[in-house]
Order: C-alpha cells, then sequence, then structure tokens
C-alpha cells in the first residue's frame, strides 16, 4: 500500500493502460467481423451460420466454393495489404513528424504504377504475379527515391520538403505512365484499374509470395518503436537517451519500403489508409509508438475489408474497386484534421 | 509546413513601419530591374519558339518562310497552313502558359505555400471529372460541352475547396491539404469511371485529361485570348493587395487593405486563369506550380511576382509545345500536358536536391 502521492500516478497509468487495452480489444472484434463481413457478402450473399459451417467443414457445394476460393483470398489480401499500409503510415508519420505522411502521398503508388506500366509495355499482358514483381521494385524505387530527394541534406527532411518531394515525384511517374498507356491501347486496357487498389485481382500465391517481406517489414517497425519514442522528443534529447538516430531512420525507410511496396504489390494503391488509420489509433491510445504501431497493424484491416465489402455492395452486379473507397472516406478525414487547429502548427 | 515568405519581407515587416516601407521601395526598385530584364527576356524566348513550332508538322518550314507566310507573302497554302492552322495553337501555347504562370503566382501567394498551385488544390481535378461524366455518362464529345463542362467542375471544385478550407479565415496550409484530400477523391472517382467506360471512350478522355493543344482552333483559341486579357488586366489590377497580404493580414489591414474582398478577388482571378486554360486545352500539369518558383529563383526575388511567373510559363509552355511537336515528327504525337508534368516534376526535383544538399535540409 503506498501514499496518497504515489498512488495517483499509478492509478492514472492504469487508466491509460486499460483504455489502451479496451481498445486492442475492440480492434480485434472488429477484425473478426470485418473478416466474417468479407466472407459473407457478395454477389452471393451468405448467412454468417452458412459461412461458418463451409470455414469449419469445407464440402462441396456452391457456397464453399465461393468462400474458399474467391473470397477468403481477397479477405486475406485485404488483411495484409491493410495492416502494411496502416503501420507503414505510422511509421512515415512518425520518422517525418509530419501529421499528413501517407505512402500514397509521397509518390510511392505512383512509382509502383508506372513500374507494372512499363511491365506490361514490356512483357505483353503479363499475369498478375508478374506484376507484383514489378509493382514491389517500382515502390521500392519510389521509396528509396522520395527518401533520398527530402533527406538529402544532412538535415532532416523537413514536412514541406518531403511532401514536395513526393508530389513531384508522383506527377512525373503518373505522367510517364499515363503517356506509355496512351501511346498503346493495350497497355492502357491492361493496367487502366491497377492504379485504382483492388483486392480483387491478387491470389493466394501472389499472397505468399510477398508476405515474408510484410512480416519483415511488421517486425522492424515493431522493433523501431521504442527508438521512434524518443525520436519523438527530438534529434538531441533521443541522442542522449543512448537511441540511435542515424540509424533508425535508415531502418525506418526499410521497413516502409518493405510495406508499402509488398502491400502496393498486392492491391495497387490504396491511399489515405497510412494517414487515417494511425490517426484514428492515436486519438486511444495517445502518442506512445509501440500502441500506435501494433494498434493500426489491427485496425488498418479493418478498415480496408470494411472498404471492400461496402464497394460489392454498392455497385451491385458489379463492385466499387477498395481503393476508390478507401479514397473517399479517407479524404474527409484529411480535410478534417487540417480544419482542427492544432494540426497546422505541425 | 513552413511558410516560403518567411525570409527578408517577414523580418522587415517586424520592425518599424516607416523604416519597411522605405527599405521595400528600395529593396523593389533594384529587383525591379532584375524583374523586368528576366521577364522580357523569357518573353521574348517565348515568342521566338512559338515562331519556330510554327515550322514545325508534317508540313515542315523554315523560320524565314513562317514570317514571310506570317508577313502576307508565301503562296497561299503556306499561308493557310501557318496562319490558319498552326499561328492559333502557338498563341495559345505561349497565352496558356502565361495564363498558367499567373494563376500559380496568385494561388502561391494567397496560401503563401510553394505547393498551393490551382493543379495540386484539385480544380484540375474537378474539371476532368466534369469532362469524364459529360463524355462517359451524358455521351457528348462536343467542344463547347466539353469546356462548360471543364469551367463548371473547375469552379465547383474550388467553391468546395475555398467552404472547406474556410475556417475564420483562410490559411494557406488548410487551403493546399483540403485541396490534395478534394483532388483525391475526384481522382478516383475519374478512375472508377474511366474503368467502366468502354476503351475508346476511355482514351479519349485520357487524351483531353492529359492536356493537349492540337485540337485549337481559331473558333476556340480566340475568346480564350479576349477572356484571358480580361484576367491579366484584373490581376494587374490586384498586385498591390496582394503585396500587402503577403505581409500578414494584421499589416494589410493596418495599410488599408479589406482583406476578404482582396483574398476573394485574387481567388476569382486564380481560378478563372486555370479554368480558361483547363476549358480549352485539358488540365496541363505542373506549369501553375513550377512558373512562379523557377521565376523567384531567375529573379532572385524572395516572393512570387505575376509578371515574371507569366513570362515563365509562356516560355515553358512554348518550348513543351515545340517538344511535342519534335516527338510528333520522330516518333508519335505525346500531348503537351505530358511533357510539362515530366519537365516540370524534373525540374522541382532537381531543385529539392540542390536546395536540401546546399541549405542541410531546410527549404522554405
Amino acid at each position: 500500500m503506498g501514499g496518497g502521492r504515489a498512488r495517483r500516478p499509478r492509478e492514472r497509468g492504469g487508466h491509460v493502460l486499460r483504455r489502451r487495452r479496451a481498445g486492442v480489444a475492440v480492434a480485434l472484434a472488429a477484425l473478426a467481423l470485418a473478416v466474417l463481413l468479407s466472407l459473407a457478402v457478395g454477389a452471393n450473399p451468405l448467412p454468417l451460420g452458412r459461412v461458418w459451417e463451409v470455414l469449419t467443414h469445407p464440402d462441396g457445394s456452391e457456397a464453399s466454393a465461393v468462400v474458399w476460393t474467391e473470397r477468403w483470398p481477397r479477405t486475406l489480401v485485404g488483411v495484409a495489404a491493410g495492416a502494411a499500409f496502416g503501420v507503414a503510415g505510422a511509421l512515415v508519420q512518425a520518422l517525418t513528424r509530419n501529421p499528413l505522411a501517407d505512402p500514397g502521398i509521397l509518390g510511392v503508388n505512383a512509382g509502383a504504377g508506372l513500374a507494372v506500366t512499363v511491365g506490361v509495355a514490356l512483357l505483353g499482358s503479363a499475369t498478375t504475379g508478374q506484376y507484383v514483381w514489378f509493382a514491389f521494385a517500382g515502390a521500392a524505387a519510389a521509396t528509396v527515391l522520395v527518401h533520398l530527394v527530402g533527406a538529402g541534406g544532412r538535415a532532416a527532411a523537413s514536412p514541406v520538403t518531403l511532401v514536395l518531394a513526393g508530389v513531384a515525384l508522383g506527377a512525373v511517374l503518373g505522367g510517364v505512365a499515363t503517356f506509355l498507356t496512351l501511346i498503346d491501347p493495350e497497355v492502357f486496357r491492361a493496367v487502366r484499374s491497377w492504379g485504382l487498389g483492388s483486392v480483387a485481382r491478387t491470389g493466394v500465391t501472389d499472397l505468399v509470395a510477398v508476405a515474408p517481406f510484410l512480416l519483415a517489414g511488421l517486425l522492424v517497425a515493431l522493433a523501431l518503436t521504442g527508438s521512434l519514442n524518443a525520436l519523438a522528443l527530438g534529434e538531441e534529447s533521443a541522442t542522449s537517451l543512448g537511441a540511435r538516430v542515424g540509424l533508425t531512420r535508415v531502418l525506418v525507410v526499410v521497413a516502409v519500403t518493405l510495406l508499402a511496396g509488398g502491400g502496393t504489390a498486392l492491391t495497387g494503391g490504396l491511399s489515405f489508409v497510412g494517414l487515417m488509420v494511425p490517426h484514428v489509433v492515436r486519438w486511444s491510445t495517445g502518442p506512445d509508438q509501440r500502441w500506435v504501431v501494433a494498434g493500426s497493424a489491427l485496425a488498418a484491416p479493418v478498415l480496408v475489408l470494411l472498404a471492400d465489402v461496402l464497394g460489392r455492395v454498392v455497385a451491385r452486379p458489379g463492385e466499387v474497386q477498395v481503393g476508390v473507397l478507401t479514397a473517399v472516406v479517407g479524404a474527409p478525414v484529411l480535410i478534417a484534421l487540417a480544419r482542427r487547429r492544432t494540426a497546422s502548427a505541425l | 509546413m513552413s511558410l516560403r515568405h518567411r525570409g527578408h519581407r517577414a523580418a522587415g515587416a517586424s520592425g518599424g513601419r516607416a523604416s519597411v516601407v522605405v527599405r521595400t521601395r528600395w529593396a523593389s526598385g533594384r529587383i525591379d530591374v532584375r524583374l523586368g530584364a528576366v521577364s522580357g527576356a523569357l518573353g521574348v524566348l517565348a515568342v521566338v519558339v512559338a515562331v519556330l513550332a510554327l515550322g514545325v508538322g508534317d508540313y515542315p518550314l523554315a523560320p524565314a518562310r513562317v514570317l514571310g507566310a506570317l508577313a502576307g507573302s508565301g503562296t497561299g497554302f503556306e499561308r493557310t497552313v501557318v496562319v490558319e492552322w498552326r499561328l492559333p495553337v502557338a498563341l495559345a501555347a505561349v497565352a496558356f502558359g502565361a495564363l498558367l504562370g499567373l494563376g500559380g503566382a496568385v494561388f502561391q501567394s494567397l496560401t503563401r505555400n510553394p505547393l498551393g498551385s490551382p493543379d495540386v488544390i484539385g480544380f484540375d481535378a474537378g474539371a476532368y471529372t466534369a469532362v469524364v461524366v459529360t463524355v462517359l455518362v451524358v455521351g457528348s464529345t462536343g467542344y463547347w460541352a466539353t469546356a462548360a463542362a471543364a469551367l463548371a467542375g473547375g469552379l465547383a471544385t474550388a467553391g468546395v475547396v475555398y467552404l472547406l478550407a474556410h475556417r475564420g479565415g483562410l490559411a494557406g496550409f488548410r487551403l493546399v491539404v483540403v485541396g490534395i484530400g478534394v483532388s483525391a477523391v475526384l481522382g478516383s472517382v475519374n478512375g472508377y469511371l474511366v474503368t467502366r467506360a468502354d476503351v475508346e471512350d476511355a482514351l479519349t478522355v485520357g487524351f483531353w485529361g492529359a492536356g493537349s493543344l492540337s485540337r485549337l482552333t481559331w473558333a476556340s483559341v480566340l475568346p480564350a485570348l479576349a477572356l484571358a486579357a480580361c484576367v491579366a488586366l484584373a490581376c494587374a489590377a490586384l498586385v498591390p493587395a496582394m503585396r500587402r497580404l503577403e505581409l500578414g493580414d494584421d499589416v494589410a489591414v493596418a495599410l488599408g487593405t479589406r482583406v476578404g474582398r482582396a483574398r476573394l478577388g485574387l481567388l476569382v482571378v486564380g481560378v478563372a486563369s486555370t479554368a480558361l486554360v483547363t476549358a480549352a486545352a485539358g488540365p496541363i500539369g505542373f506549369v501553375a506550380l513550377a512558373a512562379p518558383q523557377v521565376a523567384r529563383r531567375l529573379t532572385r526575388s524572395p516572393g512570387v511576382s505575376p509578371l515574371s511567373a507569366a513570362a515563365t510559363g509562356a516560355a515553358l509552355l512554348s518550348c513543351a509545345h515545340l517538344a511535342s511537336l519534335g516527338t510528333a515528327q520522330v516518333f508519335r504525337p505525346v500531348p503537351v500536358g505530358l511533357i510539362t508534368v515530366c519537365l516540370g516534376g524534373t525540374y522541382m526535383i532537381a531543385l529539392l536536391v540542390r536546395e536540401t544538399h546546399r541549405r542541410g535540409g531546410a527549404l522554405w
């Protein structure tokens, strides 16, 4: 039993911890629900009970085929890509101390899009499996390039420099890709849906191929959270706390490349996921990066899956690509953030 | 985000008022010589390149014969080619480039942010959405339908961005971020509509969306030029208010500026200059973003100036037009908007690399 002086901070700490635990529980429950919805909703709607039945006891029925061959892969892709974009966004925001950073805004999607277009133009009609590698290479190159441009000097990249570098790079890459599609209608046909971001294209084999990169990126991200917390105090304080600032920056770029590149390879660009989710997570966890990164990994897939489910419902019998919906949902969040008085101070 | 005009102006403005005026007059008097010379040189460059462009095409002509055809000599066919077919496009390249530079300068001054150009903050995307909807949903591809749709779309987007960003004053940072958000939504909606359309329609929209001068004729260029002159006059009238707004709202009010009215006027001028170009040629990206910044560096002035930005824009678009004609000769027609995006974007990146190295990261 401590005295009054010792008890109050501990109680407050307990309160934060309880809220964080509750947040994780809510996120897990939401994720489970989103996965079930993603398995149940579509052109051929299935009741949840039936979904559970064919999940636990696969049979030769049509429902079983729909769930196992169509909806299960896209659900897994949605979870993987969502977690990748969410964590990548949290890392980029922490590194640049820029509340508006997002792999999409920084030109990573455009890099992947150009690489895929080049791939299609060179190889003719490539399979999704081949797209994945082009997209990965393009996204990785764009991430490194934006960082080199933005942080070329001795000091850290300022938020404006980084966003400007991303906008410029994205425009150039997008322009070259548009040029390639306009001179060749075949290429245009093949890639015009790619840039939007969809979870319907990618198969389980592609996911398996990309998964190691995503896992590596997630592990690096989680390992870096302590250093990022130190960095949040400013470079000098971080150094005096024993954090290795330069190494942390390099590793964050590596993790973002792995995550954003892998995610873009799977789905095409899903902009705004990496922007929105870390903000929403921070509202319940506070600024501790360990919780922000972990929370983003759980919450981002929920957003992606719900957007995908919504996309299947609103445009029956067709569907709206998930990337369109994340942009439509995400932009108002961006605007709301910009309208908050505190955001403009950052 | 840091502001661009933090340099000498802000430092001067925080001092005593009398010294600001004196110092500003002295400094602007000195800068004006360089600004005028650079703007004049760029204007001449734009015209020379435009004349060169008059000779390039399926029926190539030497510059001397181009000038002859313009002066009234030469064969009837040469006159037709030069005056009827190529002159409106070349004139449009110069005038539209100037308009884009002007629009960019106005917006970058208004938002006090180098990112605050009309193409970044969503007007192009709004115009494009309106055209995509008109072509793909309504099925109309006529010039006036496209132009009206582009104008309406651009203005409506400007209104939405303005309203969303307006909250007890129009902070530049907010305007840019709201614009990027709105542009992203419109971009995805465009992408979705294009994936739903058949390939022919989508390619048509794609060419327009890339920004092309090649379909312009006198019938569409003359009204655009007349409107452009009005916009330029309005802008010239608003420049003093723009300068005072750059000193900050408090100083501007103290100097007798009606801040709200001046800002609204500048917004209308900026939107109109961009919308005119977009309506006639499609969204020509990066000229509005790059021209004021290129001009700022060439004139070594601390802020953006509409005159030098317009001259730079004219020179940029003229050169891009010539490059577009050149690639059409040796390879395939490339819409001029794609050339400006690639050139302008590459230039911006080179600039960022150079300046981050020199200054060790702090750019603006």
